[in-house]
């Protein structure tokens, strides 16, 4: 999986370019190149010298597996032999009338609008504790961050232990102060399975919000606190009218990567559940895996990987519009 | 950052309770592992939330004298070091010209990379298994995972190289152009060394991606090429009823993204607030 990193850096990166063209140009022309045509070539060669590794390996492994799912997706296709039995939109239809993968998507959105209900105002509201001058706060920056560093898979099955029925560490916390458990424990009662694999995603998640919200706040220049204080506003009012604002980009910027990331839910899901029980916490990628791998219904697992490419790609689409075009805007 | 001296930005009493509590549930699950390792499943099944009485070597001895144990970590550290080398090679490489020449499709090409974000592995994982193991005749080896892996870090790579290698001075290259120095020649001993610290963020970022992979490497690799997230994922199923041994395996396999994680924590946090905020 892309790391999440980088990818809104595209805008502010465009940013930079517009300013390193117009400083090139002076360059250039300064310069004054005396054969322009042999040149010319000569940086295409370059230039293509220089792509090509990375275009290679973006064709053959990212762009053709992609377009060879969507192929797949027309055909009734288990595997072997050549891919002819042509049936159009069915499996399209037999993906869409599945419940398991509508549920699948329900799922995933349940996880998306859940990240950010939650992980928002909680990696918001600790990174504001934080940014006060306490003392440890680089330790306490650090040790938010591990969760954020070990595998999903590592992370799921320590969970996986911890959410033990009956004789795991929760169940008999839990039980000690006189909590009720469900019977079947937490991973196993279909009502609260995907609840806890999202409780189990923020622990996860958690840190990289706050720390990315961190860098937000110190971007924001003490002047403004200063002066703030100075007519008297209180740290609840600088925090609202001051700091929230300002960190503004930094949230909308983890919102997509956040959704992005919900959408494409898989290794914690197979870890801790393998999408069951009772197929209460599938995702759209746990389906077409199963679909794909295990039962070898290329056909139907293309389906559902254009479906969730589509889904993945009207999303950034619109939150790119609706949402973070107003960071680009206030850039240019 | 921490100029700020008004009397507000210090924290209060509540605010070191926060702290704890975060404290204490995000190390919780970590250090209940790590200890858990010490521990007898006897005692485990005694009493779940105790300490280990007596404190026992048994478990991890188990692990580290595990051959499959070595042979995960070896598949782990080869595959995500073809990765890192491959990805970030041919990322600075796409990067350069990206930030350095001025051409025709320059936009439209970066706008390839910014684009490879939005496909996620899991949409082309089906054809990328037959894609390696039956058409590169490449499955269940070291470079039939760190390929495709690779190719999936390289957009996060150029698109995090490109700003770094723009911001080069641009009197360095003209001096060393002046002086006959060829676009390649300048590109190895000029924009490589001084494009360093963005080349071991995106370094460290695709190998912990590569250590950490887990959906790949489930449909490419078996036996005895599965990497250690396959290993713990598998040992924690086969052997269930050994949870102390699975808490002691899953404890010892955390420890080296954990490490290198903290060795470069700022050049990581720098590179991701960077990509961030722009």
């Amino acid at each position: 999986m892309t790391s999440q990193g980088a990818v809104t850096a595209a805008d502010p990166g465009a940013a930079v370019t517009r300013r390193a063209d117009a400083r090139r140009v002076t360059g250039r022309s300064a310069r004054g190149t005396g054969r322009p045509g042999r040149d010319r070539t000569r940086q295409r060669l370059e230039i293509l010298f220089f792509v090509a590794p990375a275009l290679t390996l973006m064709a053959l492994f990212v762009v053709y597996p992609v377009f060879s799912a969507a192929r797949m997706s027309f055909y009734r296709w288990k595997g072997f032999g050549p891919m002819v039995d042509f049936v159009g939109l069915q499996n399209y239809v037999r993906v869409l009338a599945d419940d398991v993968f509508t549920d699948a998507v329900v799922h995933n959105f349940v996880i998306v609008f859940a990240s950010i209900l939650v992980q928002l105002p909680l990696g918001l509201a600790l990174a504001l504790l934080l940014n006060r001058r306490i003392r440890g706060r680089g330790l306490l920056r650090t040790i938010i961050f591990v969760p954020y560093v070990l595998a999903e898979v590592i992370a799921g099955v320590v969970w996986f232990q911890l959410l033990q029925p009956r004789s795991g560490l929760l169940e008999t916390m839990l039980t000690s102060v006189g909590f009720p458990v469900p019977e079947q424990g937490f991973l196993g009662t279909p009502d609260l399975a995907l609840a806890t694999v999202f409780v189990v995603l923020t622990w996860k998640y958690l840190g990289l919000a706050v720390l990315l919200f961190l860098a937000g706040l110190q971007g924001v220049p003490d002047e403004l606190h200063e002066a703030a204080q100075l007519d008297g506003a209180s740290w609840w009012q600088v925090q609202r009218r001051i700091a929230v604002p300002l960190l503004a980009p930094t949230i909308r910027t983890w919102c997509f990567l956040s959704m992005i990331g919900s959408l494409q839910l898989f290794d914690m899901v197979w870890i801790l559940t393998g999408g069951g029980p009772a197929n209460a916490t599938t995702t759209m990628a746990t389906y077409l895996v199963s679909q794909g791998t295990q039962r070898s219904n290329f056909g139907i697992a293309g389906a559902a990987s254009v479906v969730l490419f589509l889904i993945g790609f009207a999303m950034a689409v619109a939150y790119q519009f609706l949402v973070l075009r107003r960071d680009t805007k206030a850039d240019a | 950052m921490a100029r700020r001296a008004t009397t507000y930005g210090r924290g209060g009493p509540l605010v070191y309770l926060v702290a704890l509590a975060v404290v204490a549930l995000t190390l919780g699950p970590v250090l209940y592992g790590a200890v858990g390792g010490f521990r007898s499943n006897e005692q485990l099944a005694r009493d779940p939330a105790g300490l280990p009485d007596p404190w026992l070597l048994r478990n991890y001895g188990g692990v580290l004298g595990n051959p499959e144990f070595w042979r995960y970590a070896l598949n782990s550290t080869v595959v995500a070091l073809i990765t890192t080398v491959v990805a970030v090679l041919a990322g600075v490489m796409a990067a350069y010209p990206l930030a350095r020449y001025q051409f025709r499709f320059r936009e439209p090409l970066f706008l390839v990379f910014v684009l490879g974000l939005l496909f996620p592995a899991a949409v082309a994982i089906v054809p990328l298994f037959i894609l390696v193991t039956r058409d590169l005749q490449l499955g269940n080896t070291w470079w039939g995972i760190a390929l495709p892996q690779a190719a999936f870090a390289l957009p996060t790579t150029v698109v995090i190289l490109r700003p770094f290698l723009m911001a080069l001075p641009k009197e360095v290259e003209e001096a060393a152009m002046i002086d006959g120095a060829s676009r390649i020649g300048i590109f190895w001993r000029m924009a490589l060394p001084l494009s360093m610290p963005g080349l071991v963020t995106v370094g460290v970022l695709a190998f912990v991606a590569s250590w950490n992979a887990y959906l790949l490497p489930l449909l490419l690799l078996q036996g005895d090429m599965r990497t250690l997230p396959l290993g713990v994922a598998d040992y924690s199923t086969e052997h269930s009823a050994d949870t102390a041994g699975v808490l002691a395996f899953t404890t010892i396999a955390m420890i080296p993204a954990l490490v290198l994680f903290l060795a470069m924590q700022r050049r990581i946090v720098g590179g991701l607030q960077g990509a961030v905020k722009g």
